[in-house]
C-alpha cells in the first residue's frame, strides 16, 4: 500500500477545511479567503500529481493499478458501514484534472470577482465544491460517492443562486435542483438495490466489491419484472442519476439556466467537472453496466448489454438535439451551456460505444477546452461590461488580443480542428468507436451531423464576437436591458470606474493566465490519445501503450478521420461563409438562418420548446396535484381532524360537567361536614382547666350514683 | 354511726369543699387551695381507715399519710412558685386569662 493510496482522504479535505475557515471568518477578508482557497487547491493539486505519478510507476503491469483504503463509518445490525476511497488510474486522471482546472479557475474568479460584495461566500463555495468534487473522485463506497454528490449538487445550486437578488438566478438555482434530484432519486434507489442485492456499497474490496465478478454474477441470476435482470435495472437507475447530473436528455433542462450564475462558476461546475461527475459516475460503475453483453452467448460483443445501448442512445440523441439548439442562441454563455450539454452527450456515446477510455479521454480535454471557453467568454463579458448578447459585441479581436487568441484555440478544440488540438483526437476517437458498434450505425451519423453542428455554431458565435465591428459602441447606456442594468448594480464598480464608456478593454494578467495555460493544455492533451499511440486508453486498463504509427492507417481509420476533418470544415467554412464574411451591421438585424427559415430557426430558438413542453405537461400535473392534495389535506385530512377535536371537545364538556357537580360536590360536602364537626368538637376543648375539672367532678358523682344504684339492683 | 363513717363523712365533707374551691374559683392560689383540701380529705381517708381497720398496729396508714403530706409540701411549693412566675409574666393569676395555649 503506497503512502499516497493510505492518504488520498487529504485531497478532498484540503480544500474543506479552506472552506470551514472562510466560513467562519468576517467578510471582507478577501485577501485571507483567496489564499485559502488557491493555496489548499495547490495542495491538493500537488498531492494529485503525486497520486498519478504513483499510479504511472505502476503503469504498464498489465493489471489495473488499483489501491484502496478506509475506515468504518458506523455499525448498524451486525454489520459495518465501510466508506473507502480507491486510487486507480481513473481516480489518478480525474483528481489532476479536477484540481488543476479548478485551481486555474480559482485564479482567475480572484479578478473576476474583485468587486464582487460577497468575495468571501464565494470563494467559500467554490472550495466546498472542489472539496466534495474531489470526494466524488476518489470514493470507492457507492455512499460515500452520493453524499459528496449531493453536496456537489447543492453547491452547485448555491452558486447558481450566487446573486440570489435576481428573480432569474434564483429561479435557475430552483430549477438545477430540482431538476437534477430527479435523477438523484433514481441513483438513490439503484443504490438501496445494489446494497439490497449484494451487501455492500464498496466498488472494490478485494473481490467482495460491487463492481467484483462475483457480486455481479448473483446480480446477473436474480430477475425482476418483465424478465429483466437486476443488474439491468440498476444499471439504469444509476445511469438516471448520470442523466440528471450530467445534463442528457430529457433532464438537460437546467444546464442552459445555470448560466446565471458567475462566469467562474459556469467554467469550474456547469461545464469542466460537476456536470462531468455523471459521465465519471458511468465511467466508474461500466463493470456493472456492461456485464450483461459479455456474458450472453449470442452477444458476443462488447458494449451491448441494455444499460449501455440506453446510454449510447441518450448520449447520441443529446449530442445533436443540444448541438442544434446551440445554432439559434444568442447569448455568449448559453452557446457554450448547450455546446456542453451536446458535448456530454459525445461523451455518453463514447462511453457506451468505446468504454472507459474513450469517454474519459473527451472528458478529460473537453474540461480544459470548454474550461477555457468558459473562462474566455468570462473575459468577453467582463471586457464588454458584463454584456452577455452576441449580437451587441463585435470586432473584440482588436480589443483583446490575448483572450482572442486563446478562445480561439479553444474553440478549434471544441470543433474537432484537424491534428493539432485535443478535441479532434477525443472526438475521433467517439467517431471510430462509434463505426465500429456493432448495435446500430445511426449513432455514428448522429455524432457526425453533432460535429458538423458544433463547428458551424463555434464558428458563428467566434465570427460575430470577435470580428467585424464592435456594435454596441457609445450606446452601452441606452440599449441596456433591464437585465442588464440589475447585473450592473451588483458590481457597479466595473462600469463605474471605467472610462471612454462603451469601450471593451483587455482583461487584467490574473484573468488571461489561466486562459493561456489552458489553451496551452486544449492542445496538448490530445496527444496522449491519438491511434497511434493510444496510451490513455491503455493507462486506464493498465497496459503498457506502444507507439504504433501503422495503426493510423488500418481499418480504415485513416478514412474516417478524413472524413471528420471534412465535416469539421464544411461545418467551419459554412460558419464563416454565413457569419464572418458578410458581418451584421446593426444589433437588430434578424439573424441569418432566420431569414432562410424562420420556422426552424423559431423552433431552435426556443430549444424545441422543451421548457414550454415540460411547463405545459409536468408543472401543470405538479401543480394539479399540489391543488388536490391542497384540497385532500384541506377538507378531507382537515375535516377528519375537525371532527376528532369536536368529539374530544363534547367529551371534555361532559367530563368538565360531571367533574364539577358531581365529583366536587360530595366531595366538598363531606369536607364540609368534617369541619364543622370539628368546629364543634373543639368546642369542648377549652382550654379552661377549671371546667375540665368540673366536668370530672361530675363525671365521678354519676360514676359514684350510677354504682351505688348499680349494687342496690 | 361509728366513728369510722364520722370520719368518713368530715373526709367527704372536706373533699367537696375543696372541689368546689377549686372549680369555682377564678383565684389561682384558691385553686392551689381546693386542691390541697381535696388532699387532705384523702389523708383524712387513709388515717381513718389505718385507725378503725383491722390491723391499727402497723403504723403503714400513717407513713402513707406522712409522705403524702410532704409531697403536698412540695407539690405546694412548685404550685406557689408556677403562679409566682405566671403572675410576673401576665401580671394576672386569674385562669380565665391565662388561656395562651388553646388552640
Amino acid at each position: 500500500m503506497t503512502w499516497i493510496a493510505q492518504n488520498l482522504w487529504l485531497i478532498p479535505v484540503l480544500p474543506l477545511a479552506a472552506a470551514g475557515v472562510i466560513a467562519v471568518n468576517k467578510q471582507r477578508q478577501r485577501k485571507l479567503a483567496a489564499t485559502l482557497s488557491i493555496g489548499s487547491m495547490v495542495m491538493a493539486f500537488l498531492l494529485s500529481l503525486f497520486a498519478f505519478s504513483a499510479t504511472l510507476l505502476h503503469h504498464g503491469d498489465n493489471a489495473v493499478f488499483r489501491e484502496v483504503a478506509g475506515f468504518n463509518w458506523f455499525q448498524f445490525g451486525g454489520q459495518w458501514l465501510h466508506l473507502d476511497w480507491v486510487l486507480d488510474p481513473l481516480t489518478a486522471v480525474m483528481l489532476v484534472m479536477v484540481s488543476f482546472v479548478s485551481l486555474l479557475i480559482f485564479i482567475f474568479s480572484v479578478g473576476y470577482m474583485a468587486h464582487d460584495e460577497n468575495f468571501m461566500r464565494f470563494f467559500c463555495f467554490m472550495s466546498l465544491f472542489a472539496a466534495t468534487m474531489l470526494g466524488v473522485v476518489i470514493a470507492n463506497s457507492l455512499l460515500l460517492f452520493f453524499v459528496c454528490w449531493e453536496i456537489v449538487g447543492l453547491t452547485s445550486y448555491l452558486l447558481i443562486g450566487f446573486w440570489y437578488h435576481k428573480p432569474s438566478a434564483a429561479a435557475a438555482a430552483k430549477k438545477a435542483f430540482i431538476t437534477t434530484r430527479i435523477g438523484d432519486l433514481g441513483l438513490l434507489l439503484g443504490m438501496v438495490w445494489l446494497y439490497a442485492e449484494t451487501g455492500t456499497l464498496n466498488f472494490y474490496a478485494n473481490g467482495h466489491g460491487c463492481l467484483e465478478s462475483s457480486a455481479l454474477m448473483v446480480m446477473d441470476t436474480h430477475v425482476t419484472v418483465a424478465g429483466m435482470a437486476v443488474i439491468t435495472a440498476i444499471g439504469l437507475l444509476i445511469f438516471l442519476g448520470a442523466v440528471g447530473k450530467s445534463g442528457q436528455l430529457p433532464l438537460h433542462v437546467w444546464l442552459p439556466d445555470a448560466m446565471e450564475g458567475p462566469t467562474p462558476v459556469s467554467a469550474l461546475i456547469h461545464a469542466a467537472t460537476m456536470v462531468a461527475a455523471g459521465v465519471f459516475l458511468v465511467a466508474r460503475v461500466y463493470p456493472l453496466m456492461d456485464w450483461g453483453g459479455k456474458t450472453d452467448a449470442d452477444m458476443v460483443f462488447m458494449h451491448s448489454s441494455t444499460p449501455i445501448q440506453v446510454i449510447t442512445w441518450v448520449g447520441a440523441i443529446t449530442a445533436i438535439f443540444a448541438a442544434s439548439i446551440a445554432v439559434a442562441q444568442t447569448d455568449i454563455k448559453r452557446i457554450l451551456a448547450y455546446s456542453t450539454v451536446s458535448q456530454l452527450g459525445y461523451m455518453m456515446l463514447g462511453l457506451g460505444v468505446g468504454g472507459v477510455a474513450v469517454g474519459m479521454f473527451h472528458l478529460i480535454t473537453h474540461a480544459f477546452f470548454k474550461a477555457l471557453l468558459f473562462l474566455g467568454s468570462g473575459s468577453v463579458i467582463h471586457g464588454c461590461h458584463e454584456e452577455q448578447d452576441i449580437r451587441k459585441m463585435g470586432g473584440l479581436k482588436k480589443f483583446m488580443p490575448v483572450t482572442f487568441a486563446t478562445y480561439a484555440i479553444g474553440m478549434l478544440a471544441l470543433s474537432g480542428f484537424p491534428l493539432f488540438f485535443s478535441g479532434f483526437w477525443s472526438k475521433d476517437e467517439i467517431l471510430q468507436s462509434a463505426h465500429r458498434w456493432p448495435m446500430s450505425p445511426i449513432p455514428f451519423y448522429l455524432g457526425c451531423a453533432g460535429a458538423l453542428l458544433t463547428a458551424f455554431y463555434m464558428t458563428r458565435q467566434v465570427a460575430l464576437v470577435f470580428f467585424g465591428d464592435y456594435r454596441s459602441s457609445g450606446r452601452q447606456s441606452a440599449h441596456s436591458s433591464p437585465k442588464n442594468d440589475e447585473h450592473e448594480k451588483s458590481a457597479p464598480t466595473h462600469v463605474g470606474g471605467y472610462e471612454g464608456k462603451g469601450e471593451p478593454h483587455e482583461s487584467p494578467a490574473v484573468m488571461t493566465v489561466p486562459l493561456v495555460i489552458l489553451a496551452v493544455f486544449a492542445i496538448l492533451l490530445g496527444f496522449i490519445g491519438t491511434p497511434a499511440w493510444p496510451w490513455f486508453d491503455g493507462f486506464l486498463k493498465g497496459e503498457p501503450a506502444q507507439f504504433n504509427f501503422s495503426k493510423l492507417t488500418e481499418n480504415g481509420t485513416l478514412g474516417l478521420m478524413l472524413a471528420s476533418a471534412v465535416i469539421v470544415f464544411t461545418g467551419l467554412g459554412l460558419g464563416w461563409w454565413l457569419y464572418g464574411k458578410r458581418q451584421r451591421q446593426t444589433v437588430e438585424e434578424p439573424d441569418v438562418l432566420q431569414v432562410a427559415q424562420p420556422a426552424l430557426f423559431r423552433l431552435l430558438e426556443n430549444k424545441y420548446f422543451v421548457d414550454e413542453f415540460y411547463e405545459a405537461t409536468v408543472i401543470r400535473f405538479n401543480a394539479w396535484a399540489a391543488r388536490a392534495c391542497d384540497f385532500l389535506d384541506r377538507w378531507i385530512w382537515g375535516g377528519a381532524v375537525l371532527l376528532v377535536t369536536w368529539v374530544t371537545l363534547g367529551l371534555s364538556r361532559l367530563y368538565r360537567f360531571t367533574d364539577e357537580f358531581v365529583v366536587d360536590l360530595g366531595f366538598d360536602a363531606g369536607c364540609e361536614t368534617l369541619r364543622e364537626s370539628g368546629g364543634e368538637m373543639s368546642k369542648w376543648h377549652s382550654g379552661r382547666v377549671q371546667t375540665y375539672l368540673r366536668i370530672i367532678g361530675v363525671a365521678l358523682v354519676v360514676l359514684v350514683l350510677f354504682l351505688i344504684w348499680g349494687r342496690k339492683s | 354511726m361509728t366513728p369510722l363513717q364520722g370520719c368518713l363523712l368530715v373526709s367527704a365533707l372536706l373533699f367537696a369543699i375543696g372541689l368546689a374551691g377549686a372549680v369555682t374559683r377564678r383565684n389561682a392560689i384558691l385553686a392551689l387551695v381546693g386542691i390541697e383540701l381535696m388532699l387532705n380529705a384523702a389523708n383524712l381517708n387513709f388515717i381513718a381507715f389505718w385507725r378503725y381497720g383491722p390491723n391499727p398496729e402497723a403504723l403503714s396508714g400513717m407513713m402513707v399519710v406522712i409522705f403524702s403530706i410532704a409531697i403536698a409540701a412540695a407539690e405546694a411549693a412548685a404550685g406557689l412558685a408556677l403562679i409566682i412566675a405566671i403572675y410576673r409574666h401576665y401580671g394576672t393569676v386569674n385562669l380565665d386569662e391565662i388561656n395562651k395555649l388553646k388552640g
